[in-house]
């Protein structure tokens, strides 16, 4: 405890820029000398790509090895370059906090941008991870309008994320593409990866629509029967989906172009990130609270409840819709079954381990889901064993999740770090 | 008229087949519904008590006849099989309340619904670990005899599986409205706040009511592995899922409206399948349950008040 304490007291004058410093020189080093050197030397035979957790859990002889590789790419360089900068970056931090926040904002974005390519970029296996793992941020995030702003149990969240993915792939093929199922493209595929927004917006407004036939029964109902209802509705499309074969049928829907990179996913979850928090903290945003704690009430003070339910369901199906066409383009190929039972387990489980009415805890569940069930893939069955017991266990101690009812405040989290103690 | 009659017999040999199908899903939608009725909230590890309990009968099922199969009139192991699955199954019901719902009784009803789920996840993984990836066969516990009445095929399965879960239900609703538990569990569904101070206790309520649905819903699997033989670890999440819609669109908390409902579903799936090609089947049978959600949010029997999702 007093390790702990001395501890935070010593980094506590640390600002975010020093931070970010720190993991783009470990990051650096991983880049530079991790597999010539660091791996070479501890005996591993490549470098471990999930921070040695697939290693450690594959041969224990190795965690000695994957512990030592994780000090010294990882943890060392990191506490080292964050303190010993902070002599220059909490002036630069104050500088910056007196510019405009999107400035500063954009800053530490491109910074933390960089390291995350560096670090993904080390071999494939990571950078889809990555991606995936941006993807549902936003599906999360978009579940949480609902779930958790709106308080209202949907279970419909893969349906609109099946539409989203197949109008926008559907688009693609059609427009960009030369296939078997649409013959030749329409326009030059030099425009595909141009064209390639106002397709995912395309899927983001059909997801919307699609939506509505949620949104207006929950007027007159709410809780379970909403809940099935929204059941209802992922079945729906998924069943229409199957049946339809202009777009493949239970065959699926393959060879979408490689139109999201990295550094696209990672700009629309930022644009998400942006919107989804601007919404809740509008006035909407407060309206969406007010429903959802007491419908009658907040009628009665004049929010239109329909209005708000119906912005609620668009919003976060758009969102959805979005994550959706997003993912048919990094995976590449679709098929209905993805969007089904298994897939709402994997939503739902996300945002209730993060927590209700919070970015921040959306951001944490779907990082920490995506990245245990990747670092537990060695233990293979007992996987799915390890992940319902910590959800159960989060549950129990944190009803809510893990950060409910919180908000980002950009200004806060970088400001300058320097002698703030010390005043009082 | 010969076309007439042909006709007629085709719809009745569906109405047979409705009639098993939807036994299953009305004995299981039970389940759900009483659960509901008690704690106000939906077992979502239900689906999976019932696969679990068909495994379990699985067993007890295979053990009796190694034991008894020569000296024991069949009709003597099927029932000793059906008992003995029962109690064990029950037992699966009364630590499904007591390791994930018990200690979130104050939590939001969703957390609940959460870590129902992920009960239901560990039960298929760990049927998964314990008996492995090969798919099982339920051993056949009475010799399926076909009978032809009037055009109509009737095996002796289909009929004693119709026949039992009527029983049941009927056993079921003698149990909730004859005696002091059932007075106690229908005390509880009527106000859950004032029965406790009455000097009944919600811990003794909710792990019954969660055992009489196991219990239900592992007879269910038994017959089950007499209509369809093959068991899977994944069986119990489709036909627990169409349980759930029934037991909403049945009214929630209503036990009378969910066996209705999962007749009706029953034969809603059958008759669409032999109507519309069978792949349309989910699809129209979601829309027309979308439609009756809409226009009548309680469902058939729901009640009154509408209780608010606590967040």
């Amino acid at each position: 405890m007093e390790i702990a304490k001395k501890f935070k007291n010593t980094f506590s004058t640390v600002p975010m820029l020093s931070w970010l410093l720190g993991t783009l020189t470990a990051v650096a080093i991983e880049y530079f000398w991790g597999y010539d050197y660091i791996s070479y030397y501890l005996g591993l035979s490549k470098i471990p790509v999930l921070f040695g957790a697939l290693i450690m859990l594959k041969e224990p002889m190795m965690i000695p090895g994957a512990i030592g590789y994780d000090l010294i790419v990882y943890v060392i360089p990191i506490l080292l370059i964050a303190k010993t900068t902070a002599f220059f970056t909490n002036p630069v931090a104050a500088i910056l906090e007196k510019m405009p926040l999107w400035f500063s904002v954009i800053l530490h974005l491109l910074l933390f941008y960089y390291t995350l390519h560096l670090w993904a970029g080390i071999n494939d296996y990571r950078n889809i991870i990555v991606r995936l793992t941006l993807i549902s941020i936003i599906l999360t995030i978009s579940i949480n309008v609902i779930n958790g702003y709106q308080g209202e149990f949907s279970c419909s969240h893969p349906g609109f994320m099946a539409i989203g993915a197949y109008v926008s792939s559907a688009l693609t093929l059609f427009l960009f593409a030369n296939d078997k199922m649409f013959g030749t493209a329409l326009l030059p595929q030099e425009l595909g990866p141009w064209g390639f927004p106002f397709i995912l917006i395309a899927g983001g407004i059909a997801a919307s629509l699609g939506s509505l036939l949620v949104a207006i029964p929950s007027f007159k109902t709410r809780g379970d029967y909403l809940a099935i209802i929204s059941l209802a509705f992922m079945f729906i499309v998924k069943s229409a989906v199957e049946n339809l074969n202009v777009i493949g049928g239970a065959r699926g829907m393959g060879g979408q172009p490689e139109y999201a990179p990295l550094p696209i996913i990672f700009i629309w979850t930022i644009i998400c990130i942006w919107v989804i928090h601007n919404f809740v903290t509008s006035i909407m945003g407060k309206a969406l609270n007010a429903v959802r704690d007491d419908e009658a009430a907040s009628e009665s003070m004049t929010v239109k409840t329909r209005k708000t339910k119906m912005t609620a369901f668009m919003f976060g199906a758009f969102w959805a819709g979005i994550a959706g066409g997003l993912f048919a383009h990094v995976i590449a190929y679709i098929n209905p079954g993805m969007f089904s039972i298994n897939r709402l387990a994997e939503i739902l489980a996300m945002v209730y381990f993060g927590g209700l009415n919070s970015i921040v805890g959306s951001i944490v569940g779907a990082v920490s889901i995506n990245i245990l069930g990747e670092a537990l893939r060695p233990l293979e069955l007992f996987k799915w064993i390890i992940i319902p017991l910590i959800l159960i266990f989060v549950m129990i101690f944190r009803p809510y999740g893990l950060i409910s009812f919180k908000e980002i405040n950009a200004k806060r989290l970088l400001r300058s770090k320097h002698k703030r103690e010390q005043g009082v | 008229m010969e076309a007439l009659i042909e006709l007629v017999q085709y719809i009745l040999q569906n109405v047979i087949n409705a009639l098993q199908r939807g036994s299953f899903y009305a004995v299981i939608s039970i389940g759900y519904s009483m659960v509901y009725g008690v704690l106000m909230l939906f077992n979502f590890a239900h689906g999976d008590i019932f696969m679990v309990g068909t495994y379990i009968g699985f067993g007890i099922a295979t053990l009796f006849l190694a034991l008894f199969a020569g000296f024991l009139p069949g009709p003597l192991i099927f029932l000793a099989t059906v008992i003995v699955t029962m109690f064990l199954a029950s037992w699966v019901g009364v630590f499904v309340e007591v390791a994930g719902y018990r200690p979130l009784r104050s939590a939001p009803r969703a957390s609940a619904a959460i870590t129902g789920l992920m009960i239901g996840i560990i039960f298929e993984t760990g049927i998964l670990i314990l008996l492995g990836a090969k798919r099982l066969s339920f051993p056949p516990l009475m010799e399926s005899v076909s009978y032809k009445v009037w055009g109509i095929y009737l095996t002796n399965v289909k009929v004693i599986i119709i026949i039992i879960s009527l029983l049941l239900m009927l056993a079921l609703h003698t149990f909730i409205q004859k005696t002091k538990w059932g007075m106690a569990m229908r005390a509880m569904s009527y106000d859950f706040l004032a029965v406790p101070l009455m000097g009944v206790s919600i811990n003794v309520i909710a792990p019954l009511t969660f055992a009489v649905g196991a219990g239900l819903a592992a007879v269910a699997g038994i017959l089950y592995g007499q209509a369809y033989p093959i068991l899977d670890p994944y069986m119990g999440v489709i036909i627990g899922w169409k349980a759930f819609v029934a037991a909403i669109l049945g009214g929630r908390g209503s036990i009378k409206g969910a066996a209705l409902a999962g007749y009706l579903l029953g034969f809603i799936e059958i008759f669409v399948a032999t109507i519309f090609p069978s792949t349309l089947r989910d699809l129209i049978a979601y829309s027309i349950i979308l439609l009756i959600l809409t226009y009548r949010p309680r469902g058939f029997f729901g009640m009154e008040h509408s209780t608010k999702l606590r967040l």
